[in-house]
């Protein structure tokens, strides 16, 4: 089995889709099961993929196999099926199971055509877990695209009342932002004639002759960061994902926020770095300068919203922009802090969302100023909302904290004014974080939200496991760290003219 | 001619059997069509139309196996580039049949009322005589015979459309389709006379040869208005911009299985006539300075043109369609932009990378046809709308519409992806980066209208208690073939590029074969 465990993993949702399709529509309760013990099963395979997973070993679990060939003239350029994981991607890995895991059972609330909101979910699970899976940039371009259909149905048929739209900006803006990728992919498998990762990173490092000219190497190094700038998002490219935030069921924006986002930041890491080192170091002060703009931008919008939903969404993009300054400091640190953060981020949004959730289906809004002492009525989801935006103001202890500090330490050693600037949004975080969420739990109790029913057991176990995860990597970050190290190590050792943070 | 002139009887008019099993079996139809008596169910004639479609694939196939050879002094070719393409015609006929079958049915929209086609006979016969034309067309090395294969698919297409006399959008979509097809074959017309006049063959192989000398003794400015000429007819063929607007009235006009007979037969026959004239006429040429051929380096950015005003044009304007048949001419239209890019980046993959999207192409512009034959009977609209709540009434149905539509957009897992995927190769292997992001960006535009369809599937609800859709068994089969052809290449495309890479030699076209 472990010759074949990331096939078994990646597609195991699959099983939970066929068992789906005999399922009567009636039997809501059966479908339900279904649908959470199919989620269950990639989470116990790659919990055993982290077991066996050799923190020093590089790329591991390798599967390779012939797809099919391209024929040009005489020559077959070969596209291979290529999986692996090594310690960039684990991680990843990782968090989408059990995110999913949590968000199936937080599905909860969901009642209507829940087959088919199960199947579009599994089938989400496929695609995303095939993007950290893969190792080749076809394969990776096509769950990359693969993800954009369920999630629109899952927005567009789920969601609230503008959901359609949202749904239609999610698929423009992707699409666009697949294209570039596409472009970029293309104009690579031409020049290099390979598509697995290890080679194209091989072959644009190692030629004796530059595969590619500067000019080139630059352009392809902005058509990715543009293509996953749009999934990161980063500003300007950021309106269709606070649409989807705000539109889509809160299970979905946990999937969303949790762990789509962070595809944008696999695929910065994987292949803008990876493949263009030089390119990206030239640009590092950009970089760390749109993080920066990222970081303040989402800050301060944050700070003036009245949507619970809003706030998280543009707290998102805040934090989204510490993963690309920890990127932008061109260090091991940096990198780890980045990755950090992706994780980190993608379990504390996770959470936010469940609870935004949780607080909608009682009061039916998720507007800051019609709610109020929901401490008094809910104590125990006011306390986890509390808990999570401590952990995503970086409170020590909690993941978050570990991360910023990471990244802004990378940052620290080489942009000194930047990172500094940088920090105030971790200030502006706290102010944020604090306003929206002691709004809502504390003060006066608005007439029509008295007496409301605190959650359930149901829903505060997905909320415990979360949080768990939350505390987990704040206490002992070395969980992560040592997976990561490695990985980390290579990407920061092909960088130029620099010895590893 | 040197050599004592032939018998007729001597050449090797087996080669051309699967036209003739064609003729003879349109020929049949009619007769029998005449004989019938009034009122008589003319739908076993369909069946002796397919059953005569059938040998003819047969027979095609042994032709791919057997050597290439060439009847009347090299006016008819039998090569591998006639025989792929005369395999998707008779595909693309065999599916337009079945769906023909089920239009006139009971319950189908040709069966009674306004859309009514009375002449059924002629509805079957006239897809076989549409076929026979393309398939002459495919084979035809000369420009003689390429005109009268031209024709005969083009008259036949008038009629076909403007089968349902009582329903006006078939009488104005069938009269600016003979008024524009007429303009264009007058265009084609010219653009071959210009070709005659600089070489004084009609021989393709032989005008090859001959405008070579003519471009480099000063009649350059010829070749090219021959070249203008000729791209602006084939390009009305296949309903690129800016020859384009007949498309949207026709489709919308012509019974759904007519539609798709244009849609796949007719514009695969504009490419066959693509391929053959412009590539055996204009390869040899050579700019005299460097010697790069023209082809390559002046006359493709014409081309080039033409393909990113069909992608642009087609995708956009597509947005704004309410109405599925016209939406998806304007589909059609962005389809053939895609498909002029292999050609506007001249590479040896050329034929592959045509044949291939040529062949998804045909499968899910097919499936989806069926689909919407199916739903506007159903409905009696073809309005968008009318797709409402599909997913409800009629799953199946409704998935394998997604499938194909998904296909269109090219989105992974499906035939369209890969057929897209190896399309843009040789944009961009040629560096001709700004039609591979307009091809890539102006997909990504499609997407906003094939999920406009989607949308109506799944999101919107139908009246509620609705029964489902009845899906007549020819129509059936056609989805499920349809269906399972767009997934299988898209899962397992390796045979497929296998099959287009070695067993089709298409350089067979230039080859000047032996008596």
């Amino acid at each position: 089995m472990n010759g074949h465990l990331l096939t078994f993993l990646t597609f195991s949702p699959l099983v939970g889709v066929l068992a789906l399709l005999f399922v009567p529509r009636g039997q809501t309760a059966l479908i339900r099961a279904i649908g959470v013990l199919a989620t269950f099963v990639p989470l116990v395979l790659s919990l055993v993929l982290y077991a066996r997973f050799a923190p020093e070993g590089g790329l591991q679990f390798a599967e390779k196999a012939r797809w099919f060939a391209i024929p040009v003239g005489e020559v077959a350029f070969p596209i291979e099926y290529e999986l692996g994981v090594d310690g960039l991607s684990l991680p990843l890995v990782l968090l989408t199971t059990i995110v999913t895991a949590v968000a199936a059972v937080a599905s909860m609330h969901i009642r209507q055509n829940l087959k088919t909101y199960f199947a579009c979910f599994l089938l989400l699970e496929v695609g995303m877990l095939g993007v950290f899976t893969s190792q080749n940039l076809f394969l990776f371009f096509l769950f990359f695209e693969l993800t954009l259909i369920p999630m629109f149905f899952l927005i567009s048929k789920w969601g609230y009342l503008e959901r359609e739209q949202a749904a239609l900006h999610f698929l423009v803006y992707n699409g666009v932002g697949s294209a570039l990728l596409l472009l970029a992919i293309l104009t690579l498998f031409v020049r290099v004639g390979d598509l697995s990762f290890v080679r194209v990173a091989e072959a644009l490092h190692q030629a004796p002759i530059p595969v590619l000219s500067d000019t080139a190497a630059l352009v392809l190094f902005g058509l990715l960061l543009v293509a996953f700038g749009v999934k990161l998002p980063l500003f300007p490219f950021h309106t269709w994902m606070l649409r989807v935030h705000v539109q889509a069921p809160p299970p979905v924006v946990m999937l969303h926020s949790g762990i789509q986002l962070k595809m944008g930041a696999y695929g910065l890491l994987r292949m803008g770095v990876g493949f263009f080192p030089e390119v990206a170091a030239k640009l590092a002060t950009f970089l760390a300068a749109w993080g920066l703009v990222n970081v303040l931008y989402g800050a301060v919008l944050a700070l003036v919203q009245r949507d619970l939903k809003r706030v998280f969404a543009y707290s998102s993009i805040s934090h989204m922009g510490i993963v690309l300054l920890g990127l932008a400091a061109m260090n091991e640190t940096g990198f780890t802090g980045a990755v950090f953060q992706a994780v980190s981020h993608g379990f504390i949004s996770a959470l936010l969302f469940l609870l935004v959730g949780v607080i909608w289906e009682r009061t039916g809004t998720s507007t800051v100023t019609e709610m109020g002492g929901l401490a008094k009525s809910m104590p125990v989801a006011s306390g986890m909302l509390l808990a999570a935006a401590m952990a995503s103001l970086g409170l020590p202890g909690m993941s978050g904290f570990l991360s910023e500090f990471l990244a802004f330490l990378g940052l620290f050693r080489v942009q000194p004014v930047l990172a500094a600037v940088g920090a105030v949004g971790i200030v502006l975080a706290a102010a944020y974080l604090l306003r929206a969420v002691l709004r809502t739990t504390f003060g006066p109790t608005p007439q029509p939200l008295a007496g409301l029913r605190d959650a359930t057991a149901a829903e505060v176990t997905p909320m415990l496991v979360l949080l768990a995860f939350i505390v987990l990597l704040g206490v002992w970050p070395a969980v992560l760290g040592d997976v990561l190290h490695h990985a980390v190590q290579t990407l920061a050792a092909a960088l130029p003219g620099r010895i590893g943070g | 001619m040197d050599e004592a002139v032939k018998n007729v009887l001597d050449w090797n008019w087996g080669a051309m059997a699967p036209e003739l099993v064609i003729l003879g079996a349109a020929t049949l139809m009619t007769i029998l069509d005449l004989l019938l008596p009034a009122g008589r169910d003319r739908r076993p004639l369909a069946w002796l139309g397919l059953a005569g479609i059938l040998v003819a694939a047969f027979l095609v196939w042994r032709n791919v196996q057997a050597e290439p050879t060439h009847i009347l002094y090299d006016m008819y070719r039998v090569d591998d580039f006639a025989n792929a393409f005369k395999l998707v015609f008779l595909a693309g006929a065999a599916f337009a049949l079945l769906l023909a079958v089920a239009d006139v049915g009971p319950g189908g929209e040709a069966s009674s009322g306004e859309k009514a086609i009375r002449d059924r006979g002629e509805y079957f016969y006239l897809l076989l005589t549409g076929l026979l034309g393309a398939m002459m067309l495919a084979s035809a090395a000369d420009l003689i015979v390429l005109f009268v294969g031209l024709e005969v698919l083009a008259l036949s297409s008038y009629i076909l459309v403007a089968l349902r006399r009582q329903y006006l959008p078939a009488v104005e979509g069938a009269f600016k389709y003979v008024v524009n097809g007429g303009i264009a074959s007058a265009i084609t017309l010219y653009g071959m006379s210009f070709l005659y006049g600089l070489t004084g063959s009609t021989n393709l192989l032989a005008v090859g040869e001959g405008l070579r000398d003519a471009y480099v003794s000063g009649n350059a400015y010829l070749v090219y208005v021959a070249f203008f000429f000729l791209v602006v007819g084939v390009a009305f063929k296949i309903a690129a911009a800016p020859f384009h607007m007949w498309a949207p009235d026709v489709y919308q006009g012509a019974p759904t299985p007519v539609t798709a007979f244009l849609a796949v037969v007719s514009k695969a026959a504009g490419f066959a006539l693509l391929l053959r004239l412009l590539l055996t006429a204009f390869l040899g040429l050579a700019n005299p300075l460097d010697g790069s051929p023209l082809l390559f380096s002046e006359l493709n950015v014409y081309v080039g043109a033409v393909a990113a005003a069909s992608m642009i044009i087609g995708n956009t304007v597509a947005l704004r369609q309410t109405n599925v048949k016209r939406m998806m001419a304007y589909s059609s239209i962005a389809h053939a932009g895609y498909l002029l890019v292999p050609f506007a980046s001249l590479t040896t993959m050329v034929f592959s990378q045509m044949m291939f999207y040529l062949v998804a192409y045909l499968f899910m512009t097919m499936g989806a046809f069926a689909v919407i034959q199916l739903v506007a009977r159903d409905r009696g609209s073809e309005d968008l709308r009318a797709f409402a709540g599909l997913f409800r009434r009629s799953p199946l149905l409704a998935l394998a519409m997604t499938l194909f539509l998904l296909s269109l957009a090219g989105l992974p897992l499906t035939a369209g992806f890969i057929g897209k995927f190896y399309l843009f190769l040789s944009a961009v292997g040629r560096e001709m980066y700004a039609l591979a992001a307009i091809m890539v960006l102006t997909s990504v535009v499609s997407f906003v209208y094939y999920f406009a369809v989607i949308r109506q599937m799944f999101l919107r609800t139908g009246e509620e208690g609705d029964p489902g859709v009845r899906v007549p068994p020819t129509v059936g089969t056609v989805i499920a073939l349809s269906a399972a052809a767009t997934v299988l290449l898209g899962l397992l495309p390796d045979p497929a590029l296998d099959l287009l890479a070695h067993t089709f030699n298409f350089s067979e076209m230039f080859l000047p074969l032996a008596e």
